[in-house]
């Protein structure tokens, strides 16, 4: 049985956010494209983020559930020992590997 | 419909947001300290900056008939100076016993580094000492899963912590499970571009469910929004949830995990 709040089918939810999500979509393949477009591309696309994002957008197909979680985990930094120093760090949105 | 903002930076805020707040519905806010987005280079900085938390902010909220509360603490991307840590550290106790400061953050881990869990271990210390409230900043981006379970391992292993009364805010899909089972309250932010929007917020009500969740809006000098919860409300309404389930997730439950402190009032 489905939880009282949801007075929408699924087919609702997909016709209430279709469009939002189709233009994010197309925000991801132009920024795909102008990566590519741009001088030096083989190297970005050779780049730790770059393959994370690819890894994420491998899981979206992937049909499975939980796929928020799974793309947070496949951007995150899976070691667990402190780092000597945080002095000149910042984050950059996906590991870079072990330094 | 009325609403409590348990997380937002008013330093960095106009005199007119507090308007906006104010006709919005949300009369009672928390700010917690933070990085003000510069390193300052002396514990007398620290000084000045709790001073406007607990004097200047109240007074200005106040003639919008907003209540503000406030959090002291040493945040963690300034906490890699161990030396100026401990100095602000010791500055903390006076701050604290303002009549509208609620506990000790926001504290955490920026980068996870050794500095950071050393400034992080102080001020728990200070926390159970004094019996305080426990606002916790989870890392961003990268660093939030592995720092979000260095902080728990090392809050749980001190038995004179009540997981109860700390809020590890900053949750995201991946560290809420986690949190949740262990016994913490668990904090979602609204901020457009890097973390939760309002949709991905109500998935996670309707996932995880309200039990413990607090929702903020994180506003402070970056892009940001003071109005956002009002907005993940009303996302909430149109995915039809009743106003009880609305009200629950913006008033009811922040007001019941700040209300663990004796000095919040609702306005
Ligand atoms: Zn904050």
């Amino acid at each position: 049985m489905s939880p009282p709040y949801q007075t929408m089918d699924a087919l609702e939810i997909l016709e209430l956010y279709f469009i939002e999500n189709r233009a994010r979509l197309l925000d991801i393949a132009s920024f795909l494209d102008r990566i590519d477009r741009y001088e030096g591309a083989e190297a970005a696309r050779r780049d730790y983020r770059y393959t994370a994002f690819q890894s994420a957008v491998d899981l979206l197909k992937s049909g499975a559930a939980g796929r928020t979680a799974a793309i947070q985990t496949i951007f995150s930094d899976p070691t667990t020992e402190p780092l000597e120093s945080a002095v000149g760090l910042k984050a950059f949105g996906a590991w870079k590997g072990e330094a | 419909m009325k609403a409590i903002d348990p997380h937002i930076h008013m330093v960095s805020r106009t005199t007119d947001d507090y308007l906006q707040l104010t006709i919005a519905g949300i009369h009672t806010i928390a700010e917690p300290a933070f990085w003000a987005g510069f390193d300052r280079t002396s514990a007398a900085g620290f000084r000045d900056y709790f001073h406007i938390l607990t004097v200047t902010e109240p007074a200005r909220a106040a003639r919008f008939g907003v209540k503000h509360y406030c959090w002291i603490g040493m945040n963690a991307k300034e906490a890699e100076n161990l030396t100026m840590s401990e100095d602000v550290l010791a500055l903390m106790p006076e701050f604290l016993d303002a009549p509208t400061a609620l506990g000790i953050g926001e504290i955490g881990l920026n980068k996870n580094s050794r500095n950071e869990i050393k400034t992080l271990e102080l001020q728990l210390d200070l926390a159970v000492r004094r019996n305080e409230l426990i606002l916790i900043h989870t890392p961003h981006l990268e660093d939030k899963l592995k720092g979000t379970r260095i902080i728990m391992e090392m809050i749980l292993s001190e038995p004179r912590i009540d997981p109860g009364r700390v809020m590890i805010d900053h949750a995201e899909e991946h560290t809420i499970r986690e949190i949740k089972d262990s016994g913490f309250w668990f904090g979602l932010t609204l901020y457009p571009h890097s973390k939760g929007s309002p949709e991905r917020a109500i998935d996670v009500v309707e996932l995880y469910g309200a039990e413990r969740l607090c929702i903020n809006s994180s506003a402070d000098w970056s892009v940001s929004d003071p109005l956002s919860i009002l907005k993940c409300a009303n996302e909430m309404r149109r995915r039809g949830h009743s106003e009880q389930a609305i009200g629950n997730v913006f008033y009811d439950n922040p007001k019941t995990f700040l209300s663990q402190c004796p000095k919040f009032q609702v306005g």
